[in-house]
């Protein structure tokens, strides 16, 4: 065992420990917390949206309508695919779970 | 089968990395990779299917379900129901041969959910996987995972469900098999059937169009399903719920999801459908049995989760 990093979550004040390597999400629903909505764990969805507020992480492969690269810039990444460099602040509103309309989109891209 | 559409023939699933998508439906659902394409697509098949493929997987940035085929029994019944299609409203786009690698032309159209379909008669036929056609074995050895016999079916979220059913019952000849209604009447969800099978596709009710759920295979027993939950905690694989029975079609089921986060169904058993049949119907009060006939309760998860 290696370190592990602090992460807090904002709205709720809740902190868990995160393994290098691991996803925030997963080392939350490991402590049993749900102060982030767990939706396919997988990066397509878009359940578990939070903004990191404050911290260095890698993100793994994320469905664009969730995390656009603007988005990501802004620190508006999904859990299950944040894997902690350092300690992190992360904030997850309640209302920014899913189904804002400014995500919906229509994919035309068929094939 | 009353209008010449057999069964379900394919589904191509969006995935935002090919690799990680493959192992998944090859080594875990133990599918059979078949071909690739030149656009770097991936052929895929449960091993029970007589055609070449049955699944293709897309890599692209957002995860997803592209279209859904159905196999017809003739290039003429497609020519007749494209035309049908057309008379309904439903937009079209023909589909040149070998578009899809070893498969005849296609008319796609987009059902009132959103969803685009796929018609089709022509596709390359290489047989069982791993058995003869004649004084076959019981089953093939070499088979990885949970062994998924065949793609059976995809539960669809989207709006206009009545249209949908109409467009399903009226011009394709499917049957409404099983149904949840809401207390003012309406119907939330909708089980099509065009074999004997409790669903070859279903919908349920959802403001946003063109939605996936999931898409479905076929396993032997309930043992090969208990198996294939082993499996996905063995490979640390996304467990949605189960394994359970569900109240509608009353098959024993567990979800889970792929590298990308759309979700997949193995399941075994339900019920069976004739058209002579009225649909079964379950309320909307009901809807926690209906769907998790054991814990009774609704899963938050299991119904807005989508990609």
């Amino acid at each position: 065992m290696g370190e592990s990093f602090q992460i807090t979550e904002q709205f709720s004040g809740e902190q868990f420990r995160c393994k290098p390597g691991q996803s925030v999400l997963k080392a939350m629903e490991q402590k049993g917390l749900k102060c982030v909505p767990v939706g396919c764990r997988c990066g397509g969805c878009g359940f578990c949206k939070v903004t990191v507020l404050g911290g260095d992480y890698e993100c793994g492969k994320m469905s664009r309508v969730h995390a656009s690269p603007e988005a990501i810039n802004q620190g508006e990444v999904l859990a299950c695919r944040v894997y902690p460099l350092t300690d992190l602040i992360i904030e997850c509103q309640p209302q920014s779970i899913v189904g804002l309309d400014s995500e919906h989109t229509t994919t035309k891209a068929i094939r | 089968m009353k209008k010449g559409v057999m069964r379900p023939g394919h589904v191509q699933i969006r995935v935002l990395d090919m690799d990680e998508a493959v192992k998944h439906y090859k080594d875990l659902l133990g599918l059979i990779e078949m071909d690739r394409d030149d656009q770097g697509r991936v052929y895929l098949k449960g091993w029970t299917e007589v055609d070449k493929f049955s699944v293709v997987l897309r890599e692209a940035d957002e995860p997803g379900m592209d279209f859904m085929g159905f196999k017809c029994l003739s290039e003429e019944i497609v020519d007749q129901l494209r035309g049908e299609l057309a008379e309904f409203g439903c937009e079209i786009e023909d589909m040149p041969e070998g578009e899809l690698k070893d498969c005849g032309r296609r008319v796609r159209f987009i059902a009132p959910t959103g969803h685009a379909f796929e018609i089709y008669a022509t596709k390359k036929q290489t047989g069982k996987w791993g058995v003869g056609n004649r004084n076959p074995e019981a089953w093939p050895r070499g088979l990885e995972g949970m062994a998924a016999t065949r793609f059976d079916h995809c539960l669809l979220y989207g709006p206009n469900l009545d249209e949908t059913l109409n467009l399903f019952r009226d011009v394709l000849g499917f049957d409404l098999a099983e149904q949840v209604i809401a207390p003012d009447g309406k119907r939330v969800a909708q089980f099509l059937t065009i074999s004997t099978k409790a669903h070859d596709i279903a919908f349920i009710y959802h403001e946003e169009p063109a939605k996936f759920h999931h898409a479905s295979f076929f396993l032997e027993t309930w043992q090969d399903v208990l198996k294939a939950a082993d499996l996905l905690s063995m490979t640390d694989t996304s467990i949605d719920i189960g394994p359970t029975r569900h109240g509608l079609t009353h098959g024993q089921t567990i979800y889970f999801f792929d590298p990308s986060g759309n979700r997949n169904e193995v399941f075994t058993g339900g019920d069976y459908h004739y058209p002579d049949h009225e649909p079964v119907t379950w309320d909307a009060e009901e809807l926690g049995k209906a769907i998790f006939y054991h814990d009774r309760v609704l899963n938050e998860r299991f119904l807005t989760v989508l990609t």
